[in-house]
């Protein structure tokens, strides 16, 4: 079975994934909202800034994120001047990493969802009196339900597969930011292939499941 | 339904500019009906439903019984407005049941005691079967109904209907029209009907607003509005006057009901007795009826009614359109501008109209 490290990199990844998933819900609704809706001139110009991550090499993003984390950089200067730390090497520097690394894959489908309703079931719903807000939870979210679905698990799916931008800037600390796949590197580097096996199976398997999982909950959905 | 919709009043005047395109809006309706919104696509009327419904913004005042929705000083928004909106796509919530669509705005503009309970609409509408299922997979005819009962359970003083037949085949919109009277029969509610039908127009409609290119041209009662002959109704191919009579008996043998109103007797193909003596609207095509001076008892047309002429319209076509006043309904008459020199008809001239066919709306 795993070894002790092992498991730690298993749990660190799967928090990682989890939290990293929770805070791209929470920031991609409202993007994904306002670039279905926009009419700005920006629109293009944020919505190639969230595709950004589907191209560029992450040892590129991770670079960047370690320069804006240090304690030179803008947002170590920052966190240091709030609480003292800087973010970089650390478990809240991964979830930012990942937060921008997987964005595009929360921000699409939420945006595809949003405006694949449109505005008539809105419309509808301010003529049977519900406010803002009412009209937001009773009938934008229930009918982006296939979209959240897929935005939830592609974000947690890509974030446990992460990592060039980890490497960059989580370094390689066991037990605090050495996740799943970088341990699979270097079981592979030290020629531990047995327990190579073992973690990449394991992640192979964790993210087939997950997406089978999405692929039938939404064609359910699609038929009733 | 709602006690204020019981004065039954709405007055618009409204201006909407929109680009290029701009709506200016002006009619009173003084009581609960049907008042149809009647213009050429294009003439702004789904406009003018979505500013009074507060979905486009506009300018200017919009009343509805003793309740402001919008002046200079106040704009109340959609969902403050007590508002029925039926679209023209059904646009039913995909998320919920027919009963959950139904509920939707029950749930939220509180119930008063004279509230429609949801069974009564339910039956009204005859969704019974419908209630627990998807509303994928319903009919358009059935989508359309479950949205007017939406809407209705919504407690509306005001229905806004924009043209709810115009995505249904031709079976299913005869059946919907048969369910907008019983309600137009049954509630007391002040209904905005947007139509470019002069089908539906004659048979739902008490009054009418007429639109062209953005603007309220004229607007009155229903069966005034369609034989105005400074009105484009009233030039349609298919121009027509509404008559009310009452169905007084059958004739079995030549499968011919009568209808009376006033002293005049009127045969319609069909056995329409079930009626029983409530009002009905016949309608006459202004190509169907044919003037005489005097009453011709050697003919194969039954339909003989002596009329006055109250207009004659005589412009370069080969054809003129003469309005009439029989017993104080008004009748049309397209006959060629030729008879009329020969007949040199008068205003105020006593004929007989011989009316060759007649429909029950």
């Amino acid at each position: 079975m795993l070894n002790a490290a092992d498991m730690d990199a298993l749990w660190i990844t799967l928090r990682l994934a989890t939290v990293s998933t929770m805070v791209l819900l929470a920031l991609g609704t409202p993007l994904a909202w306002w670039l279905a809706h926009t009419r700005s001139p920006f629109k293009n110009t944020i919505n190639a800034l969230v595709a950004l991550p589907l191209v560029l090499p992450p040892t590129v993003l991770g670079f960047y994120l370690l320069l804006a984390l240090s304690p030179s950089g803008p947002v170590g200067q920052i966190t240091q001047t709030l609480g003292g730390t800087t973010l970089a090497f650390s478990f809240a520097g991964l979830v930012i990493g990942s937060v921008i690394y997987s964005l595009p894959f929360v921000v699409h489908p939420l945006q595809d969802a949003f405006g694949r309703i449109g505005p008539r079931p809105m419309e509808v719903a301010a003529t049977l009196g519900a406010g803002k807000v009412d009209r937001w939870f009773g009938v934008a979210l229930p009918l982006a339900r296939p979209g959240y679905i897929t935005a939830a698990v592609f974000g947690f799916a890509h974030t446990l597969g992460e990592f060039g931008v980890v490497l960059m800037i989580g370094g390689n600390i066991p037990g605090e930011t050495q996740v799943l796949s970088i341990a699979i590197y270097d079981h592979v580097e030290t020629l531990q292939y047995g327990e190579a096996h073992l973690l990449a199976g394991l992640l192979l398997l964790l993210s087939f499941v997950l997406l089978l999982i999405v692929y039938t909950v939404n064609r359910r959905f699609r038929i009733t | 339904m709602n006690p204020t919709s019981q004065a039954g009043a709405l007055a618009v005047d409204i201006g909407v500019r929109q680009g290029t395109f701009s709506l200016t809006a002006k009619f009173r309706v003084s009581k609960p009906g049907v008042t149809a919104i009647y213009g050429k696509s294009g003439a702004g009327k789904t406009t003018l439903l979505r500013a009074i419904a507060g979905l486009s913004r506009a300018e200017g005042t919009v009343q509805v019984g003793e309740q402001v929705w919008q002046d200079k000083h106040r704009y109340l928004e959609t969902h403050q407005r007590p508002v029925g909106f039926v679209f023209q796509e059904p646009s039913l919530f995909e998320h919920l049941t027919v009963r959950g669509n139904l509920e939707f705005g029950m749930r939220r503009r509180g119930a008063g005691d004279d509230t429609q309970t949801l069974d009564e609409i339910v039956s009204l509408l005859r969704l019974e079967t419908l209630l627990p299922r998807s509303v994928i997979g319903l009919s358009g005819g059935e989508q359309q109904r479950v949205a007017i009962g939406r809407a209705l359970l919504s407690n509306p003083c005001l229905l806004l209907l924009d043209e709810p037949l115009s995505s249904l085949d031709a079976s299913h919109k005869l059946e919907l029209l048969a369910y907008l009277e019983t309600l137009q029969c049954q509630l007391q509610l002040p209904m905005l009907y947007v139509s470019h039908s002069p089908d539906e127009v004659a048979r739902l409609a008490d009054d009418l607003v007429l639109m062209e290119n953005g603007t309220t041209v004229a607007s009155g009662p229903a069966s005034e509005m369609l034989t105005r002959l400074d009105l484009p109704l009233s030039h349609d191919d298919n121009a027509a006057a509404v008559v009310t009579a009452f169905c007084t008996g059958h004739e079995k043998e030549f499968g011919l009901s009568l209808f009376n109103f006033d002293d005049n007797t009127l045969h319609v193909p069909g056995d329409h007795t079930h009626h029983g003596v409530k009002p009905l609207k016949l309608r006459i095509l202004a190509r169907d009826v044919s003037l005489t001076l005097e009453h011709q008892h050697s003919t194969s047309i039954l339909n003989i009614v002596p009329a006055r002429v109250l207009d004659v319209l005589i412009g370069d076509s080969p054809q003129c359109m003469v309005r009439l006043d029989c017993s104080g309904q008004v009748l049309l008459a397209r006959i060629t501008r030729k008879s009329a020199v020969t007949l040199s008809l008068q205003v105020g001239q006593n004929v007989y109209a011989q009316i060759k066919s007649v429909a029950l709306l």
